[in-house]
């Protein structure tokens, strides 16, 4: 199992690299002077442009400039912002949590809704059930999520007022930040109605990004399902007498779980995509709409530095996912 | 003695497109999407005939006008206007015009390169095969939006460097599928055959390997394609897309934003239209995936 890990682990750094590369050469590409480019309309004074010449350093050989950046980037240091004048690291950080408490909840609801729907039409296939939920999923695969929020924001917060349109939590509310997840933190702190604040700002953008996700697993766990339901140790067990119910919840799912695991863990990259777009929808602080701001503000320092640590969050999912399924199905580490 | 029509001698064109054609239309829904498709498709190609408006024309004295089916709402815009007084009907007909259009370059493009790439990864292994499938993983590791994001930022924003981005990030699919299929074909019997009558390495991959291996690729074309339509939509949408006064469905969505409280339909009626041209196109993937793909079929 270890040497499992290895191998896999190995097997990202060439990946590693093209990701360092193509963040690195994003600044570089850009049409132009980067450093008057950045400057945007207003131009640049020639002190401060040598300054940021320096402190970017873009006066030295292409290759000096990559290691340095690779060797910052070990270090944590992705630079600094132009328009907060913050590292980039620490806005990274500050804003993480927002989009991680977002994509679990968004996971939870897909898994929650996703998982059962998928069951239930596998074992009442070809029924009312199964096209309904067949229907449902292929229309939320379909779905401009973005347009989704939007008809949401109209129903749930514009016309009956159940749901506020954008933030995390009521401006009432003030809680020390622990995990940075609001939700839990509101929690530890036995703020009761804090966590319903919470609670009630993540819903309507949770559902937004978890509809992608919940028909991809109705339909992964569907599939799996039918499949698994014709093998023979499932034949066994109805043979054995055991209970409809015991046969699909302890023999069938766990098995088809299998491959809905790994359908799952794939969802990140599609959550963390999603989540750009409910972000700007629903003015939620995490990284999505801090990439969009920084891309329409030319603050391509952040641009940069977002790119490296999305791509490092998928790859090590990604990692974690193939470890996961190595656990569960031993077949696979040889 | 009775006469074998041509149509039903096996192993003919004509045989395998009935073959298909038999399949695919067994599915209603995939007949039903490729109706709808077909549909959209001709309304785009005659816009400027279809449309009741110029999409770019503002009436200055029908402001936010109501859909028909309202009161104050009149069969001159019958899906309504928009803040500036445009017929939505008008600039939905000519959006699909950009979003069938773009969607069908990108891919177009991700095939093309992508068949490329996986022909050569998968006929000549080795150190290229290696190259290509790294690369193509640097792609994946990014969520697909945000590398279309930042390549678009690069290119600055716009209809070309939309379609590029977009084409890019579709890539990796295409090419590890052709990949995937090439290596399953290459020890056949047929392609030692043709190797042994001296077909060169460039007749092997497009003629004796390809057409073999469409089957899977045809399938992802479509996948593509209503991914696309929806990330077009989405770079339109985030204002990063399709600039301005031009009628895309995504940018429509975007302007109509502010207007969502007093202007339903603005928002409405651009979002259900990429629904539904997705959802067909899903729905007719699906077909097209039972009819071309007997091991892929949906249980």
């Amino acid at each position: 199992m270890i040497k499992f890990i290895f191998i896999k682990l190995a097997q990202l750094i060439p990946t590693f690299i093209g990701v360092t590369i193509v963040a690195f050469s994003f600044i570089r590409l850009l049409p132009g002077d980067p450093i008057l480019l950045m400057a945007g309309e207003r131009g640049i004074s020639a002190e401060r442009y040598a300054v940021l010449e320096a402190q970017l350093g873009f006066d030295r050989p292409l290759i000096a400039q990559y290691f340095d950046f690779i060797g910052n980037l070990l270090q944590g240091d992705l630079g600094t912002s132009l328009v907060t004048h913050a590292p980039v690291m620490s806005e990274f950080m500050n804003r993480f949590p927002a989009t991680l408490e977002l994509s679990l909840f968004a996971l939870l609801f897909a898994v929650i809704v996703g998982l059962p729907a998928g069951v239930l039409a596998a074992t009442r296939r070809g029924t009312f059930i199964d096209h309904s939920v067949m229907g449902v999923s292929l229309t939320g695969y379909s779905m401009p999520i973005f347009w989704w929020g939007l008809l949401l924001i109209m129903l749930f917060s514009s016309t009956l007022g159940w749901t506020p349109v954008s933030g995390r939590i009521s401006y009432l509310y003030f809680i020390e930040p622990v995990t940075g997840l609001l939700t839990i933190d509101t929690l530890l702190a036995g703020n009761w109605d804090a966590f319903r604040s919470a609670l009630h700002y993540l819903i309507l953008p949770g559902i937004v990004l978890g509809t992608i996700p919940m028909a991809v697993i109705a339909r992964q766990t569907r599939s799996s399902m039918l499949e698994v339901l014709g093998e023979d140790y499932v034949r066994t067990a109805r043979a054995k007498g055991l209970s409809s119910f015991r046969v699909i919840m302890v023999h069938a799912l766990r098995n088809a779980l299998i491959t809905v695991v790994t359908v799952i863990g794939l969802q990140v990259g599609v959550l963390l995509a999603g989540a750009i777009l409910t972000e700007t929808i629903f003015s939620w602080p995490g990284i999505g709409k801090w990439m969009i701001d920084a891309i329409s503000r030319r603050d391509y320092p952040a641009v940069q530095g977002g790119l490296v640590l999305i791509a490092f969050i998928v790859m090590l999912v990604n990692l974690l996912v193939d470890v996961a399924y190595g656990v569960i199905n031993p077949r696979i580490r040889h | 003695m009775t006469t074998l029509s041509p149509s039903a001698a096996p192993g003919t064109l004509r045989y395998q497109l009935a073959e298909f054609w038999g399949s695919f239309s067994a599915s209603r829904g995939a007949l039903v999407g490729l109706l709808f498709i077909t549909f959209i498709l001709l309304i785009a190609l005659f816009a400027p005939w279809v449309a009741p408006h110029d999409p770019a024309l503002q009436n200055r004295d029908a402001f936010l006008v109501p859909p028909v089916w309202h009161a104050e709402g009149s069969w001159r815009y019958v899906l309504g206007t928009d803040a500036v007084g445009r017929d939505v009907l008008s600039r939905l007909i000519h959006g699909a015009r950009f979003s069938l259009s773009i969607s069908a370059m990108v891919v177009v493009l991700s095939m093309a390169v992508g068949i490329f790439l996986g022909l050569l990864a998968g006929y000549f292994r080795g150190w290229l095969e290696t190259v290509i499938t790294r690369l193509m993983d640097v792609v994946l590791a990014f969520p697909s939006l945000l590398l279309a994001l930042g390549l678009v930022a690069v290119l600055s924003p716009g209809l070309t460097s939309a379609m590029i981005a977009i084409a890019l990030v579709q890539l990796p699919y295409f090419v590890r599928l052709t990949r995937a299929a090439v290596i399953g074909e290459k020890d056949r019997e047929y392609v030692t055959a043709s190797r042994l009558a001296g077909a060169g390495h460039g007749r092997l991959m497009f003629n004796t390997l390809l057409p073999n291996c469409m089957a899977p690729l045809i399938v992802q074309a479509t996948l593509s394609f209503s991914t696309a339509i929806l990330d077009i939509a989405a770079l339109g949408f985030l204002g990063m897309g399709v600039q301005p006064p031009t009628p895309e469905w995504g940018a429509m969505l975007a302007n109509a934003r502010e207007f969502m409280g007093s202007a339903y339909w603005a928002v409405t009626f651009p979002g259900l239209v990429i629904l539904l041209t997705v959802l067909m196109i899903n729905l007719m993937g699906d077909g097209l995936r039972d009819a071309l793909d007997p091991k892929l079929k949906r249980s």
